[in-house]
C-alpha cells in the first residue's frame, strides 16, 4: 500500500538578510490513508513549520523549503507550481489551527465561511451547498446548526468555533487533515470533546490525520504513530504503544517523565533541565545535547546516527547507539 | 443596539448626518431651489444687502448670492466626495497589496507613499492643477492624487495587522487564492478605519476645493463654486461683504458637519487612528 503522505529529509529554512535559521532539519514522515500520525515537541521544535511546509503556506518571503520532498498521493507537492496549490488545499489536504478565537473571519457569518470553502472546490447549487453545510455542522456536533450558521464567530464559544473550523476544513472531504495544536487553547473538558470528535470523524470519513501537539496526552489519545521532534530534528519515531512502553531517546524519556501523575503528588514535578535553544543556523550535533543527562563529547560534534530498534522504531542518539552495539 | 438608540446616544453625529443629507438634497435640487439664475447679471441690482428678494444679497454684477451658493454646493460636494473616493480606491488597492504581499511590493509601495507624503495636499493640488491646467475635473484628479498616500498608508497598516490574523491563514488553507482572500477577508476587515478617514478627508477636500478655486485653479468663472464666490467677493469686499460671508458660512458648516460625522463614525466603529 502506498502511503498517502511521505515526507523525506525535509529541511525548512528562514532566510533573513543577515542570518539563515533552520527550523526543520531532515524530517521524515509516513502516513497511510486514514491513518493517524502525531508530532510531539516543545514550542520551537519545528513541528508547526513542518505542517505549514506540507501546505506550502510557510511565512513569506523568508520561509522556504531548502531540501527534501513531500510526496502526497504519489506526486511531490514541492515540485508543483504555487498556483496549483489552492486547488489542493481544502480539497485534498486541510488544516485546523491552534487559535479558534481568531481563525474565523470576524465579519463573516460562520455558515458563509464554510460555504465559501465548499464553493472553492465544487460546482454546486446554493440549496445543495446549504444542505451540505448543515450536514457537516451536525456531524461536528453543533446543536441547532440552522441557527448557528447565521452566527458570527464572536457569538460562539471556543469549543464551538473549533468545531466550525473542523467543519470548514472537512467540508470537501479532504484525504488528509493537519491539526496543529487543535485543543491547546481550549478548556480541558472541551479538549477531550474535540479530540473525541476528531477520532470519530476519522472513523466516519476516513480522513488521515496528522496531529501536532506539545501535549503527550493528546498524542497518546489520538495518534497511532508518534514522531518526537526537538530543535527541528526527529529524536524518536515509534508506534504509540512502543513509544510509551519503551521510550529509548533521553528526550522522549524526559518528556514522558514530565507528565504529572495524580498518584504520587508528594514528588516534585519532573523537569528537563535547561531550555530550548533558539533556532539558529544549521549546526552539527544533537540539538538536545546541552540538556541531556547522557550527553557525551561526540553529541555536540556529530549528528547522531539513526538507530533502528524495531519495526518502525527509530531513535537518533549516540547513547542509544552505544547501548545497542 | 437599535437605530434609535444610536441616534439618541450621539446627538451631535446625528445632527451632522442630517445636515449632510440636507446638503446633498440642496446639491441635487439646486436649480429648483434657486430663486434666480446664478449667472444672470443685473447692473441695477449690484451690491445689495440681504433682503426678502435676495436672501444673501447680490454681488458686484447683481447676481443673486443665495442662488450662487446653492449652485456652488454642487461642485463642492461633488469634488469633495469624488476625489477622496478616487484616492480611497486607488490608495487602498496599493496599500493592501503592499501590506498583504510584503517584500519588494511593500517596499515599492512604501517608498511611493513616503514620496507623495512629502508634499502638502495643497501644494500637490496646485502642482497637478498647474500641470493639467485649471478646471473642475483637473482639480478632482489633483486632489485624488494628493489624498492617495493617506489612504494607502492606513490601508497598508491595517492590512499588515490583518495579514497576521489566523483567519487569513485559515482561508488560504481551505484553498482560497490570494485575490479572493484579499477581497473577502482582508478588505472587509480593514474597511472600518478607511471609512473614518474617508469622511475626514471629504471635509479637507471641500476646504481645498474652496482654496484652489479661490486661487483660480478649480471651477472656472462664471460657474459658481464656494471658492470662486469668495474670490469674486474679495475683489469687491468694499462693495458688498455678503458673498464672502455667505460662502464662508457654507464652507464652515459643511466642513464641520463632515468632521463631526467622521468623529461619530469613528466612535461607532471603535476605530483607533494614530494620526
Amino acid at each position: 500500500m502506498t502511503p498517502l503522505l511521505q515526507v523525506r529529509d525535509l529541511v525548512v529554512e528562514f532566510r533573513f538578510r543577515r542570518a539563515t535559521i533552520r527550523a526543520v532539519d531532515g524530517l521524515d514522515l509516513d502516513l497511510d490513508a486514514s491513518g493517524t500520525l502525531g508530532i510531539v515537541g516543545e514550542s520551537g521544535s519545528g513541528k508547526s513549520m513542518a505542517s505549514l511546509a506540507i501546505m506550502r503556506l510557510l511565512p513569506q518571503p523568508a520561509g522556504r523549503v531548502a531540501q527534501g520532498s513531500i510526496i502526497f498521493e504519489g506526486r511531490d507537492l514541492l515540485a508543483l507550481k504555487a498556483s496549483a496549490m489552492p486547488a489542493i488545499r481544502g480539497r485534498d489536504i486541510a488544516m485546523i489551527f491552534q487559535e479558534p478565537m481568531s481563525a474565523l473571519n470576524p465579519v463573516m457569518r460562520v455558515g458563509d465561511q464554510i460555504t465559501e470553502a465548499l464553493h472553492l472546490h465544487e460546482r454546486i447549487g446554493s440549496a445543495q451547498a446549504h444542505a451540505r453545510v448543515m450536514e457537516m455542522l451536525e456531524l461536528v456536533g453543533i446543536p441547532a446548526p440552522a441557527e448557528r450558521a447565521y452566527a458570527y464567530s464572536h457569538q460562539l464559544s471556543g469549543g464551538m468555533r473549533q468545531r466550525v473550523m473542523i467543519a470548514m476544513a472537512l467540508i470537501c472531504r479532504p484525504k488528509l487533515l493537519i491539526a496543529d495544536e487543535p485543543t491547546t487553547a481550549l478548556d480541558v473538558t472541551i479538549q477531550s470533546q474535540v479530540l473525541d470528535l476528531l477520532k470519530r470523524l476519522r472513523r466516519t470519513l476516513g480522513t488521515a490525520t496528522l496531529i501536532i501537539s506539545h501535549d503527550m496526552g493528546v498524542i497518546a489519545d489520538v495518534a497511532e504513530r508518534v514522531v518526537v521532534m526537538y530543535g527541528g530534528r526527529v529524536m524518536e519515531t515509534a508506534d504509540r504503544a512502543t513509544l510509551f512502553r519503551d521510550p529509548r531517546h533521553p528526550y522522549t524519556r524526559g518528556l514522558l517523565a514530565a507528565i504529572p501523575r495524580l498518584r504520587d503528588h508528594r514528588r516534585r514535578l519532573h523537569q528537563i533541565p535547561g531550555s530550548v535553544r533558539p533556532a539558529g543556523p544549521p549546526r552539527p550535533g544533537c540539538p538536545f545535547a546541552p540538556r541531556c543527562d547522557l550527553a557525551r563529547p561526540v553529541c555536540a560534534e556529530q549528528d547522531p546516527p539513526r538507530i533502528v530498534l524495531g519495526e518502525g522504531h527509530i531513535a537518533a542518539c549516540w547513547a542509544v547507539a552505544e547501548a545497542v552495539s | 443596539m437599535t437605530a434609535t438608540a444610536v441616534l439618541l446616544r450621539r446627538p451631535v453625529g446625528t445632527l451632522a448626518a442630517i445636515v449632510l443629507v440636507l446638503l446633498v438634497l440642496v446639491a441635487i435640487f439646486a436649480p429648483a431651489l434657486s430663486p434666480y439664475d446664478p449667472l444672470t447679471q443685473s447692473v441695477m441690482q449690484a451690491n445689495l444687502a440681504p433682503s426678502a428678494a435676495h436672501w444673501f444679497g447680490t454681488d458686484q454684477f447683481g447676481r443673486d448670492v443665495f442662488s450662487r451658493v446653492l449652485t456652488g454646493t454642487r461642485s463642492s460636494l461633488l469634488l469633495g466626495t469624488i476625489s477622496p473616493a478616487i484616492a480611497a480606491i486607488a490608495g487602498c488597492a496599493l496599500g493592501i497589496l503592499g501590506g498583504y504581499f510584503g517584500g519588494v511590493t511593500d517596499r515599492v509601495v512604501g517608498r511611493a507613499i513616503d514620496l507623495l507624503l512629502c508634499f502638502p495636499e495643497l501644494l500637490l493640488g496646485i502642482l497637478v492643477s498647474a500641470a493639467l491646467g485649471p478646471g473642475f475635473w483637473e482639480l478632482v484628479a489633483a486632489l485624488g492624487l494628493a489624498f492617495l498616500p493617506r489612504f494607502a498608508r492606513i490601508a497598508r497598516a491595517s492590512t499588515l495587522s490583518v495579514r497576521r490574523e489566523p483567519y487569513i491563514e485559515a482561508s488560504l488553507s481551505v484553498g482560497c487564492r490570494h485575490a479572493l482572500v484579499i477581497w473577502r477577508h482582508v478588505l472587509p476587515n480593514v474597511s472600518g478605519p478607511i471609512m473614518v478617514v474617508l469622511t475626514l478627508w471629504v471635509a479637507t477636500a471641500i476646504r481645498l476645493e474652496a482654496t484652489l478655486s479661490f486661487l483660480g485653479l478649480g471651477t472656472q468663472a462664471p460657474a459658481p463654486s464656494w471658492g470662486n464666490i469668495i474670490r469674486d467677493g474679495l475683489n469687491n469686499l468694499f462693495g458688498s461683504p455678503w458673498p464672502i460671508i455667505s460662502a464662508g458660512i457654507a464652507i464652515s458648516v459643511t466642513v464641520l458637519a463632515f468632521n463631526l460625522f467622521g468623529d461619530a463614525v469613528r466612535d461607532l466603529l471603535d476605530v483607533e487612528l494614530d494620526e
